[in-house]
């Protein structure tokens, strides 16, 4: 097992023909997902290094079938391509673009409730069962199929995690990054609770950052609901109030949202803390033993 | 992007919310005559994207015309410190020059997102004109909140609600209720991240009038507001971070000696906060993105080198789509034409990192490697 994306997922994806929708596209392909088709409007009929390039998700879902999508349109159009594949049933959706105003966001997210759908992002880097299947931007290369549940708002520090996890020999799962915005579709909660059923994790490592209180929520979570081992870190103990750290959502307003406190929440619900960024796979490796 | 006061007042005046009549000003000259408008009588504010003005000494009443140029010619060109601005404080460009308003009551009304339900939600409190985050810290039971669900939008029942709390009946919950829509509106439509009224103040005439206004527009929709692109106040802004964002680099610039660059934004946290751990502290945090070239890299070194306090650099890259040979590309080229006179430690990992390591190495330039970010964050601390 592994959570949400595996050997059965057939993905589309949407700006394949754009720069990095193309690079990224094949990258999936390469490493081993079932990549059955692009999406961009005015281009079907085309086709990229072989990957089928349909007019609307809408075709695409009729005829080839597809169950998960990967974004990749730019900002001012990624709220209505959310919409598009929640709007023929695609049950997962990645959102890798990055930027998309938080009002929209806001809005889709109402739209979301009670459907069938999960939205992974934006503005993350995706998500990888190793070995199975890859929806996103990380690098392959260093993940191992294993027992370890990442789940991250980071991008490249999530890669640093993993590659300490992989160094030390623990395989990963599933790794998830859900993203640095504002308004995610998927939370940490969402993840943890999937990660408790998994029977192939025995493990979760869980890397926030400063801005919002979804670390603190997760961890009253774990207290409440976890039987496995979770393993937490922090970015930005040394971030100032009131400036944002590149993602829209890393900015320590109101007072609210210190790494100082979602340390502290952390430990207070069992979550095993790793303060330094370079001890975050060999923490998880003392909890194991 | 954050507006000015003055700016947030003309916005909601054109959603039919109340504000006192007044008029910017960027000289003495324009202030005194602004003033002398309202006969002399007048409320002098500095005009600075920071809280606290008032008890820094930046905003001012005026019985007359004598005094507003008095308080005019003190608080134009002063540098107002506030809890809000840091030590070194900022310095006042522009000024508010406003009618005198008859207060009865001071109230709070804000509307931000709540980002644990992914809703906007409209924040109240009776405890007007004082900072709100210490409110909610001692008194959390006089802070009032009503989510707004996108679909339903704000109910009259939940303005109406807030208004019985306030004790506000009659004409003034109708009109507290028009106020709260209007502020609704305005903030959906202009993409504001943040919108305060603080105080908002019921007159001793009865009328509900914003005597402040603070307001900060999603930077991510301001291609949606390309018209309040003219309102940014370039002095409000670090000159570094400005010269960052032209490149497209991340830039916040801090208070310590080590000059940090590194891709993704978790990733360059992760690295100031390891550098901490070592003893050291932090120059900036700069973040080169996902697809920088040897140009953004080179440019990002300029950026980090322009700053005296840097003694020392880390470059800490996790090569995913970034690609190490192309960031070593990027080093030795920038070595070459800007001089590094201090210590730079790398540490590449990831996608072709053996061709990077290979590029400095061969460049015959004096770089301090690291493999591990525990390695590369002490070596960068020791070598200052």
């Amino acid at each position: 097992m592994s959570i949400w994306v595996d050997k059965n997922t057939k993905l589309i994806v949407q700006g394949i023909t754009g720069s990095h929708g193309k690079f990224h596209a094949l990258g999936c392909r390469d490493y081993g997902t079932n990549v059955v088709g692009g999406v961009t409007p005015g281009k079907g009929g085309q086709n990229v290094e072989g990957i089928p390039v349909f007019n609307s998700v809408f075709e695409a879902r009729e005829k080839i079938g597809a169950n998960a999508t990967m974004i990749f349109v730019p900002a001012k159009f990624a709220a209505e391509a959310v919409r598009e594949a929640m709007a023929v049933g695609i049950e997962l959706i990645v959102c890798i673009t990055e930027g998309i105003p938080t009002l929209d966001m806001v809005k889709v997210k109402r739209e979301l409730q009670g459907k069938p759908v999960r939205l992974i992002g934006p503005n993350c880097p995706g998500i990888i069962s190793p070995g199975q299947c890859k929806i996103g931007i990380m690098p392959g290369s260093i993940h191992k199929p294993g027992h370890v549940g990442v789940v991250s708002r980071s991008g490249t520090l999530t890669y640093e995690a993993v590659d300490q996890l992989t160094n030390l020999g623990l395989g990963q799962s599933t790794c998830v990054g859900i993203g640095g915005d504002p308004v995610p579709g998927t939370k940490f909660i969402d993840c943890l609770r999937a990660f408790e059923a998994d029977s192939q994790t025995h493990a979760v490592v869980m890397i926030g950052e400063i801005g919002g209180t979804d670390e603190e929520e997760a961890a009253e979570f774990v207290k409440r609901e976890m039987k496995k081992p979770v393993v937490g870190f922090i970015a930005g103990q040394t971030a100032p109030p009131g400036k944002r750290m590149g993602h829209a959502g890393a900015i320590i307003a109101g007072g609210k949202g210190t790494a100082a406190e979602k340390i502290e929440k952390f430990r207070s619900c069992g979550v095993h803390v790793a303060m330094s960024p370079a001890d975050i796979g060999s923490t998880l490796k003392q909890t194991l033993s | 992007m954050k507006l000015h006061e003055h700016q947030g007042k003309e916005l909601l005046k054109k959603y039919g919310v109340s504000v006192p009549r007044g008029k910017v000003a960027f000289s003495i000259e324009e202030a005194v005559a602004a003033a002398k408008e309202l006969s002399g009588k007048a409320v002098v504010k500095a005009q600075i994207h920071a809280g606290g003005r008032g008890k820094g000494g930046g905003v001012k009443v005026a019985k007359n015309l004598e005094e507003a140029r008095a308080y005019t010619s003190q608080i134009l060109g002063m540098t107002l410190i506030t809890h809000q601005t840091g030590p070194q404080g900022k310095k006042v460009g522009r000024l508010l020059i406003e009618e005198v308003t008859d207060i009865s009551r001071e109230l709070y009304l804000g509307l931000t997102l709540d980002r644990s339900l992914g809703r906007l939600t409209l924040i109240a409190s009776a405890e007007g004109g004082m900072e709100i985050e210490e409110v909610a810290k001692d008194h959390p039971e006089k802070i009032l909140k009503e989510t707004i669900d996108p679909v339903a939008g704000l109910l009259p029942l939940q303005t109406s609600r807030i208004a019985r709390c306030f004790g506000l009946s009659g004409k003034l919950e109708a009109d507290f209720g028009q106020f709260s829509q209007a502020l609704y509106k305005a903030y959906l439509e202009i993409d504001a991240s943040m919108l305060e009224i603080n105080p908002l103040v019921v007159t001793t005439a009865e009328q509900l009038i914003a005597l402040d206004a603070k307001i900060t527009i999603d930077d991510n929709a301001m291609y949606r507001h390309p018209e309040l692109e003219s309102w940014r106040d370039l002095s409000e802004e670090d000159p570094a971070e400005l010269e960052a964002k032209k490149f497209n680099l991340n830039y916040v610039s801090l208070d310590g000696t080590i000059g940090c660059m590194v891709n993704g934004a978790g990733l360059a946290m992760a690295t100031m906060d390891i550098i901490k751990l070592h003893g050291g502290s932090p120059a900036n945090f700069l973040d080169v993105g996902g697809s920088a070239t040897k140009e953004t890299v080179s440019e990002a070194f300029k950026i980090i080198l322009r700053d005296p306090k840097v003694k020392a650099i880390l470059v800490n890259i996790f090569g995913g789509i970034m690609k190490c040979d192309v960031v070593a590309e990027g080093i030795v080229a920038a070595a070459r034409e800007l001089k590094i006179h201090v210590p730079l430690v790398v540490r590449l990992k990831g996608t072709n990192v053996e061709r990077g390591r290979e590029i400095l190495s061969n460049s015959g330039m004096k770089i301090i490697p690291a493999d591990g970010l525990a390695e590369a964050a002490s070596s960068v601390v020791r070598a200052i």
